[in-house]
C-alpha cells in the first residue's frame, strides 16, 4: 500500500504559533488602532450629536398664541413685548412682557392670568411665569419679565387661537417688607 | 517524531503504570481521560463557589460572606467554570474523539498534548490559592475590568498569572489539534466528510489562536500598568479604562463562542445518532459554524453599550448582533429537521441534547433582548444578563457535555452506564437548573443587579427559589458522579457500537477503545 506524502506537522505548527504570536500584538495594536479609527471617523465624540430631540412637539399644528395685558388701578405701565406667537403644542416657547413703575415709590403687584376660549386653560401649561409670585418693582424702574409654557399637544383641534391676558392687581399693605416675602403661586 | 513512532510501536504496553503513566503520556486517551477529570474536579470546585453565592442570597442580608470575599467568589466562579471546567471538557473530548472520529492514530504533538494539560494544574492552583494570600482574589469580575484591577493586591497578580498560562495551555492545544485535523485524517476523509464535532473544533481552534492572545495581551498591560509604571488603562497616567473593555470584549465574545460551538458539534452528533437519520443540511451547519466564528469578532461591543459609545457604534452592534440570530437559527431548525419523521428513542445522551436545544434557545432569546441597545441600558448587568448566560452556558456547553460523556462513554468504559439513573440524573438537572435561573430573568427585569451580595427586601422569594435549585442542581451532580464510577467499575458490556444510529469511525474500534487505534489508517469512501 502506497502512503500518501504526509503533511508536514511542524510547517504547520510553525505557521499556527506564528499566527498566535502575531494575534498577541495584534492586542497591543489595538491600543493606537482605537485611536486612529475614532480620529479618522470621529466617532469617539460621545454625546456630541445626541442633543436630546423632544419628541413630544406636534410639528402639523400651528396654535396661535395672543397676549393682552392690564393694570387694575396701578400706576403702572405693563405691556407685552410681542403681539402674539406661532407656536407647536408641546414645544417650550418663552414670551416676554415688561412693566413700567410711574410712581416715584416702590409698589408691589400680582398678576393673575385668563384664557381665551375658557377651555384653553387646561392645556396651557407654564413652567416659569412672572405671575408665580408678587412683584415689587421700585420707583421708575422697568423691567422685563418671562412666561416659559408649553401648550399642551392634547389641546382640541377646533382650538386654534388661545389669548392669554395677564392683570397686574395691587397687593394690599404694599410696604417694602411685605414685598420681599414669597406668596403661593396663582 | 517520526523516528519515534517506530519505537513508540514496538514499546507497546510497557507504559510506566502508576503516577509517572499520567505525568509522562503522551497517548490522547489518557490526556483526554485527564482533561475530563480535571474539568469534572474544577466543575465540583467552581459549583461550590456558586453554592456560597447562593447560599448568601438565600435570603436579604449579609449572612456569612463579607462584600469583599463575596465578589472574590463572583470572580472565580467566572474565571474556573469558563477556563478550569467548560474549556477543558472540551478539549477533553476533542482528545479522546477526534483521532478515532478522523482515524488517526493519536494526535499530531504527543508531548505538547502533555503539557497543555499538566499546564493547566499550576494554573488553577493559582486561582484556588489567590483566596487565601493576603487581600484576597480578584474581585473585580471575571472581566478583570479596570480601574478595580489595576488596583488590587497580590491575588490580581495571581489570576493574571494564572490566565497567562490558561492561555498558552489552551492555545497549544488548539494548535495541536488543527494540526491534527489538517494532517492526519485517514485516506478518503475530505473536510467536507468530517463529523460536525471534528468541523466545530476546527472553527473552536481557530477562534482560540485568534483571540486567547489578545486576551493573554490585554492582562500583560494590566500587569504592567500595575507594577511597570505604563497607562495603557490607568487613567492618572492619561490611559483609557474603558478600552481595556473593547481589547478585552474582543477576545470575550469569540469566548463564548468557543465554549459553546464544540457543543453545537456533539449535539450534531448526538440528534442523528438517536433520531436514525442522518443529520438534515451538513453542508449548511459547517457554514453556519464558520458565520457565527467570523460574526463573533464583530459584535464585542454590544457588551459595552453603557460603557459610552456613540449612536452609530450602538447601531452597529445592535444590528451585527441580531444578525448571528440566522446562521444560530440554522442550526437549530437543521436540528429539528433532523428528528422530523425520525425513528427517535430517547436515551440519556439524546434527552440531553433535546434539552440542550430547548433551554439554549431560551438562551438565544433572551440574548436577541439584550442585543436591542435600548432594552440592554435597562438591563445591563441585572439578573436578567445573569439568567441569559446561564442558559447558554450550563444548559448550553453543560448539557451538551453531559450529552457528550453518556453518548461516548460505552466506547471509553467498555460498559453501559445505568440508563435509569442517567435519566433521573437528566430530570434532576433539568428540573434544578429551571428552578435556579429561571426565576432570575424576573428578578432581573424587576431591577436586581448583578455581584451584589445583598439585595432589597422584593427579591427575597424568588432568590430562595433560586438558591434552593441551586443546591439541588449541585447535589444532582453526585448523581452524575456515581453513574460515571459505576460504569468505569462495571455494567453491561458494550458494543462496539452500542447505539444502533451511530455513524462514524469511532464506531469501528472496538469498546473499551484499545490504548492504541487507528495505527492502520481506515479508507473513508
Amino acid at each position: 500500500m502506497s502512503v500518501p506524502p504526509r503533511p508536514n506537522n511542524r510547517k504547520t505548527l510553525i505557521k499556527l504559533a506564528l499566527f498566535s504570536a502575531l494575534m498577541f500584538g495584534f492586542g497591543y495594536a489595538l491600543v493606537p488602532l482605537y485611536s486612529v479609527f475614532c480620529s479618522v471617523t470621529g466617532l469617539n465624540r460621545v454625546g456630541s450629536n445626541d442633543a436630546p430631540l423632544n419628541t413630544q412637539v406636534d410639528l402639523s399644528r400651528v396654535v396661535d398664541v395672543e397676549f393682552d395685558s392690564n393694570v387694575h388701578d396701578m400706576p403702572w405701565k405693563f405691556r407685552p413685548l410681542q403681539a402674539h406667537m406661532l407656536v407647536h403644542p408641546g414645544a417650550v416657547s418663552q414670551a416676554m412682557f415688561e412693566v413700567v413703575n410711574k410712581k416715584n415709590e416702590a409698589v408691589t403687584g400680582q398678576a393673575i392670568p385668563s384664557y381665551g376660549p375658557r377651555e384653553a386653560a387646561l392645556y396651557f401649561h407654564k413652567i416659569s411665569c412672572f405671575c408665580f409670585s408678587k412683584q415689587t418693582v421700585a420707583a421708575g424702574q422697568t423691567r422685563r419679565m418671562p412666561v416659559v409654557f408649553v401648550v399642551d399637544p392634547s389641546l382640541p383641534k377646533d382650538i386654534n387661537t388661545i389669548t392669554l391676558s395677564y392683570t397686574f392687581f395691587a397687593v394690599e399693605g404694599n410696604t417694602r417688607a411685605e414685598a420681599d416675602k414669597p406668596s403661593s403661586r396663582s | 517524531m517520526e523516528a519515534t513512532v517506530s519505537g513508540h510501536a514496538a514499546a507497546h504496553g510497557q507504559r510506566p503504570s502508576g503516577l509517572r503513566r499520567w505525568l509522562t503520556t503522551t497517548n490522547h486517551k489518557d490526556i483526554g481521560t485527564m482533561y475530563l477529570w480535571f474539568s469534572f474536579t474544577m466543575f465540583i470546585v467552581g459549583g461550590i463557589m456558586a453554592l456560597l453565592i447562593r447560599a448568601e442570597l438565600f435570603e436579604p442580608g449579609i449572612q456569612f460572606l463579607e462584600p469583599e470575599r463575596y465578589n472574590q467568589i463572583v470572580t472565580l466562579h467566572g474565571l474556573i467554570m469558563v477556563f478550569g471546567a467548560i474549556m477543558p471538557a472540551f478539549v477533553g473530548f476533542a482528545n479522546w474523539m477526534i483521532p478515532l472520529q478522523i482515524g488517526a492514530s493519536d494526535m499530531a504533538f504527543g508531548r505538547l498534548n502533555n503539557w497543555s494539560f499538566w499546564l493547566l494544574i499550576p494554573a488553577s492552583l493559582l486561582l484556588v490559592t489567590s483566596l487565601v494570600v493576603p487581600g484576597g482574589a480578584a474581585g473585580v469580575g471575571w472581566t478583570l475590568y479596570p480601574p478595580l484591577s489595576i488596583q488590587m493586591g497580590m491575588g490580581m497578580d495571581m489570576t493574571i498569572f494564572a490566565v497567562h498560562i490558561l492561555g498558552i495551555s489552551s492555545i497549544l492545544g488548539s494548535i495541536n489539534i488543527i494540526t491534527t485535523i489538517l494532517n492526519l485524517r485517514a485516506p478518503g476523509m475530505t473536510l467536507m466528510k468530517m463529523p460536525m464535532f471534528v468541523w466545530t473544533w476546527l472553527i473552536t481552534a481557530f477562534l482560540i489562536i485568534a483571540v486567547m492572545p489578545v486576551f493573554a495581551g490585554a492582562v500583560t498591560m494590566l500587569l504592567t500598568d500595575r507594577h511597570f509604571g505604563t497607562s495603557f488603562f490607568s487613567a492618572a497616567g492619561g490611559g483609557d479604562p474603558v478600552l481595556y473593555q473593547h481589547v478585552f470584549w474582543f477576545f470575550g465574545h469569540p469566548e463564548v463562542y468557543i465554549v459553546i460551538l464544540p457543543g453545537f458539534g456533539i449535539i450534531s452528533q448526538v440528534v442523528p445518532a438517536f433520531s436514525r437519520k442522518p443529520l438534515f443540511g451538513y453542508t449548511s451547519m459547517v457554514y453556519a459554524t464558520a458565520s457565527i466564528a467570523i460574526l463573533s469578532f464583530f459584535v464585542w461591543g454590544h457588551h459595552m453599550f453603557t460603557s459610552g459609545m456613540p449612536v452609530a457604534g450602538q447601531l452597529f452592534y445592535m444590528y451585527a448582533t441580531m444578525l448571528i440570530a440566522v446562521p444560530t437559527g440554522v442550526k437549530v431548525f437543521n436540528w429539528i429537521a433532523t428528528m422530523w419523521r425520525g425513528a427517535l428513542s430517547f436515551e440519556t445522551p439524546m434527552l440531553f441534547a433535546l434539552g440542550f436545544i430547548f433551554l439554549f434557545t431560551m438562551g438565544g432569546f433572551s440574548g436577541l433582548v439584550l442585543a436591542m441597545t435600548p432594552v440592554d441600558v435597562q438591563l445591563h448587568n441585572t439578573y436578567y444578563v445573569v439568567a441569559h448566560f446561564h442558559y447558554t452556558m450550563v444548559a448550553g456547553a453543560l448539557f451538551s457535555a453531559f450529552a457528550a460523556v453518556y453518548y461516548w462513554l460505552p466506547k471509553w468504559t467498555g460498559h453501559m452506564y445505568n440508563e435509569r439513573l442517567g435519566k433521573t440524573h437528566f430530570w434532576l438537572t433539568m428540573f434544578f437548573f429551571n428552578m435556579t435561573f429561571f426565576v432570575q430573568h424576573f428578578l432581573g427585569l424587576a431591577g436586581m443587579p448583578r455581584r451584589v451580595p445583598d439585595y432589597a427586601l422584593q427579591f427575597a422569594d424568588f432568590n430562595m427559589i433560586s438558591s434552593i435549585g441551586a443546591f439541588g442542581l449541585g447535589l444532582s451532580q453526585l448523581l452524575f458522579l456515581y453513574v460515571v464510577i459505576t460504569c468505569i467499575k462495571g455494567g453491561p458490556k458494550a458494543a462496539a457500537k452500542p447505539w444502533d444510529g451511530a455513524e462514524g469511525l469511532e464506531w469501528e474500534v472496538p469498546s473499551p477503545a484499545p490504548y492504541h487505534t487507528w495505527e492502520t489508517q481506515p479508507q473513508v469512501k
